[in-house]
């Protein structure tokens, strides 16, 4: 199939305006709200989905450049009724006040935790190779493209720790 | 049935601790937090709406002068274009806190880069903006707008205090202390950016908005408009950070209104980051001298705080520096004095904390010159000089837990007492070393409203156009009912931020759990004494939990399927005028600096705080944390740049006003001194949405002087300030 997009496991096809983001066709043609616009700039992390595995800027892509994606937002990591381990930790350690920058954070740490699982290094390891672990410094520094101005992060921190540690 | 409480006398009855349910305080997660993390909850410009047009505002690009011709019919020609907005009713600047009224209006006139002139209003959002872009403006200048507050003539606020003669004490002292800090603006920087949603429906308007205080923004609106308040109804259900951003109405609102009423279709309009930045508020910069003296032992003998900020002409909001400065210390010689430079920058206005957030960094970097030159351990320099009351209004104090928070933060965060000099620590290429500071945050407390419902079901419901700005009201009101009621929180509906409902405080100056939440222990009572007389008891008598009285009848069949509904309506009364209230706290940072770099690092911080009743531990905590974070931002990142020429706001977005990121923060230890403060709400609350930011970058600053021994007086303390006061 050509000119389609998976979004949280459905296909769509792309918008005619080759100027719509990704992050303006999931909340404006999709109705799907939950990814959030915070600069539209690349600047806050708040549009954050997963794109084919990896966590990208939303508002930084347009969406005709996603031909054939698979796309999942923060509607399809998990529901009220049945959400994700980290959206559970999120509510337990209070993980945001707001709640705006939140599905960013919570999408960009599911990719996250999968970027230490692969061994990517990031300026807080130790080495460029070998086995990364979780630590709070890891953390810290590879959630610091999504900004939380309620001023979160040591929940934040605290919720993905959980969660990694629990997996672990 | 509305029940009116006017609070002239403390609550010294202490009702909710011997109530049953053992819910208040409680750490219960958010209820509405569910929806947060899964994206369901709606915000603002997310609500569906059938066939929405959307629109995008137009700035100036001259600082002062007028609009003389827009170029409509060329924007017009685009594709999808529907409008172009420029009728006189357009606010040009956003509402100040409880302002009431509308703001200023008519955007042909400019007073500031940046302000709006007009809309554009297209099918698509693309539309919208690529017609703005293109809307060519001409604009008659008046040239010579000043934007420099240093350059011109001040005007001093109402309120200076002269008490003895400082002058004298200054020069009589054993110590004193005579120094001068400036700090820059600063911006709230709300995640969601404002925005929108206007619907009419005939006569009737129905705006979905993000804002703080719709009881207030309600008239705003109808007042710009020029409608009827009942035609006018606000929804605000989630908020993304208000921060003061969203106290007063903003102008896409009024501009989504015309819009709207002019094509007669709903049209939402949803700032950019740049807009927010340059058209809603800032905060202003101060220029502060302190002058300190102190006798041989370092009691206060002298106090001196002077400050000037700016603002524009007309407005009458002036950064309230001073707020703490006039009770926190003890010294009989007393000189403060608050002056507003006219200038044409962008509105100043309430960014968290006004006042406080950099009044009490000024303050507390000058008290640790002081403790140096005296010779004391900085703690023991504030312990010294706790006054007894209020030492220029002569009132008690409703409580003031100073004192137990720097002892108790102190122990907590393992503080050295002994002698402190400055490069003791070296770890590599940093320096390391620690600082202190105190809290303080002046309380406020408002009339409010809210409805509440015991059901015949035994569930209970709160209605209130209170909003929650990320700062736990839906919980914290379940909670106060629940805890009255007998009942689980999560047994208690709370719905907000929608004007159908009774007029709560709004969330303001950290005033909206102690206000509103004062509203519904007011409903609950008079629903409890129903109750009782149901049950044959008196209503001090009467114990319920879980659904159920102390005797085992349950809520259920003592309704007898009625539902009792009350109204509770606070206000404070002489409460207000009696005391000096206050919440405090102590702030505790270890930092490091690097040596060749100057960047500084914060390894650790506690605070430790006194703000009456804590109604939900977790909640609170946040509270905490994202003010200490903060004030991470304030000692050592966050500066908006304003062009000399034209005054206009240059670092307009996310990567160049540098809001503190995850790595900036260490892990924080937040320490909560309980207390009931009775002179302070019925509920013995104070609020703490503030109190975590009034003085935590100066704990910051006086451990970069410990460490590095650069004694900065310019705050934020970048690296190129740090290197060029380190020494060699
Ligand atoms: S909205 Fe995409 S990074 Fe801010
Ligand atoms: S929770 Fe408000 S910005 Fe993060």
């Amino acid at each position: 199939m050509s000119d389609t997009i998976s979004i949280n496991g459905t296909q769509h096809s792309l918008p005619d305006d080759p100027r719509r983001s990704l992050l303006d066709f999931v909340r404006q043609d999709l109705g799907l709200t939950g990814t959030k616009k915070g600069c539209d700039h690349g600047q806050c992390g708040a549009c954050t989905v997963i794109v084919n595995g990896i966590r990208i800027n939303s508002c930084l892509t347009l969406a005709v450049m996603h031909d054939g994606d698979e796309v999942t937002t923060i509607e399809g990591l998990g529901t009220p009724e049945a959400p994700s381990e980290l959206q559970k930790a999120f509510v337990a350690h209070d993980g945001f006040q707001c709640g705006y920058c939140t599905p960013g954070q919570i999408c960009s740490a599911t990719a996250m935790l999968q970027e230490i699982a692969n061994n990517w290094p990031s300026d807080a390891s130790e080495s460029l190779e070998g086995e990364m672990n979780v630590t709070g410094e890891e953390i810290r520094e590879r959630m610091s493209g999504n900004l939380c101005r309620c001023g979160a992060y040591a929940n934040i921190v605290a919720a993905i720790r959980d969660v990694a540690e629990e997996s672990a | 049935m509305t029940v009116h409480f006017k609070q002239d006398k403390p609550e010294q009855s202490n009702r909710l601790d011997g109530m049953k349910q053992g819910v208040l305080g409680k750490g219960v997660s958010r209820l509405e937090g569910l929806a947060k993390v899964t994206g369901t909850a709606p915000y603002a410009a997310e609500y569906p709406v059938e066939g929405c047009a959307e629109g995008v505002l137009v700035t100036s690009t001259i600082t002062r002068g007028e609009v003389v011709g827009l170029d409509k019919d060329a924007v017009l020609a685009m594709p999808g274009v529907l409008a172009v907005i420029d009728d006189s009713r357009l606010t040009t600047r956003p509402a100040q806190g409880t302002a009431n009224e509308a703001p200023k209006q008519g955007p042909k006139t400019i007073s500031y880069w940046g302000q709006p002139i007009a809309l554009v209003v297209a099918e698509t959002f693309e539309q919208a903006r690529d017609a703005a872009k293109h809307l060519t403006v001409k604009y008659r200048e008046e040239e010579g707008a000043p934007v420099d507050p240093q350059a011109v003539e001040t005007e001093e606020k109402d309120g200076t205090v002269r008490q003895g003669d400082l002058a004298h004490a200054m020069a009589e002292a054993a110590h004193s202390v005579d120094v001068t800090f400036t700090t820059r603006g600063h911006a709230s920087a709300a995640m969601e950016p404002h925005a929108a949603i206007a619907e009419w429906d005939g006569d009737k308007l129905t705006v979905h908005a993000s804002l703080q205080m719709l009881n207030y923004n309600i008239s705003e609106l109808a007042d710009a408009l020029g409608v009827e308040e009942d035609d006018v109804r606000l929804i605000s259900r989630f908020v993304g950070g208000g921060f003061g951003s969203k106290l007063g109405i903003s102008e896409e609102v009024v501009a989504a209104a015309i819009a709207a009423k002019d094509l007669a279709r709903p049209v939402r309009v949803v700032m950019s980051r740049q807009q927010v930045f340059q058209c809603i508020m800032r905060r202003s910069e101060t220029t502060q001298r302190l002058r300190l003296a102190a006798d041989e032992d370092g009691k206060l003998t002298g106090f001196g705080h002077h400050a000037v900020v700016s603002n524009l002409p007309g407005e009458v909001f002036a950064e309230p520096v001073l707020q703490s400065s006039h009770f926190l210390y003890s010294g009989e010689n007393r000189e403060l004095m608050l002056e507003v430079a006219r200038i044409h920058r962008m509105t100043a206005g309430s960014v968290r904390a006004p006042g406080e957030a950099v009044g009490m960094p000024a303050l507390e970097g000058a008290m640790d010159v002081l403790a140096e030159k005296v010779g004391i351990d900085p703690v023991e320099l504030r312990l010294k000089n706790i006054p007894e009351q209020d030492p220029e209004e002569g009132l008690p104090f409703s409580s003031n837990k100073l004192a137990e928070c720097l002892k108790q933060g102190a122990e907590a965060f393992g503080w050295d007492s002994g002698p402190r000099k400055p490069r003791q620590h070296q770890d590599g290429e940093w320096w390391v070393g620690t600082g202190m500071a105190s809290a303080a945050r002046a309380h406020s407390i408002s009339e409010a409203r809210a409805k509440v419902t015991l059901k015949s079901d035994g569930t209970a419901l709160v209605e209130t156009d209170m909003t929650d700005i990320g700062t736990g009201t839906y919980t914290i009101l379940a909670q106060i009912a629940g805890e009255m009621l007998g009942l689980e929180p999560n047994k208690v509906l709370v719905e907000l931020g929608d004007t159908r409902h009774p007029r709560g405080s709004g969330s303001g100056g950290s005033w909206g759990a102690a206000s509103t939440g004062s509203a519904v222990y007011v409903a609950c009572k008079a629903i409890r004494e129903d109750l009782a007389a149901r049950v044959g008891v008196e209503e001090t008598a009467l114990e319920l939990s879980q659904g159920k009285t102390s005797a085992g009848k349950s809520l259920i069949d003592l309704l007898g399927g009625e539902d009792i509904a009350r109204e509770g309506h606070y206000e404070p009364g002489d409460i207000k005028d009696d005391y000096t209230a206050a919440g405090f706290g102590a702030f505790f940072a270890q930092v490091r600096v690097n040596r060749y770099t100057g960047e500084t690092r914060v390894d650790r911080m506690l605070g430790a705080f006194g703000f009456g009743r804590v109604l939900n531990h977790k909640t609170a905590r946040s509270q905490c944390l994202g003010g200490i974070t903060w004030s991470i931002g304030v000692a050592l990142t966050e500066a908006l740049e304003f062009d000399p020429r034209d005054g206009h706001l240059v670092n307009c977005d996310l990567a160049e006003y540098h809001v503190p990121v995850n790595r900036d923060v260490p892990e924080l230890d937040v320490l909560m001194v309980e207390e009931r403060d009775a002179a302070a709400s019925p509920i013995q609350a104070k609020g703490i949405g503030e109190l975590g930011m009034c003085g935590g970058a100066a704990a910051i600053a006086n451990a970069i002087y410990n460490a590095s021994g650069a004694r900065i007086f310019d705050y934020p303390m970048t690296p190129d300030h740090v290197l060029k006061a380190m020494p060699d």
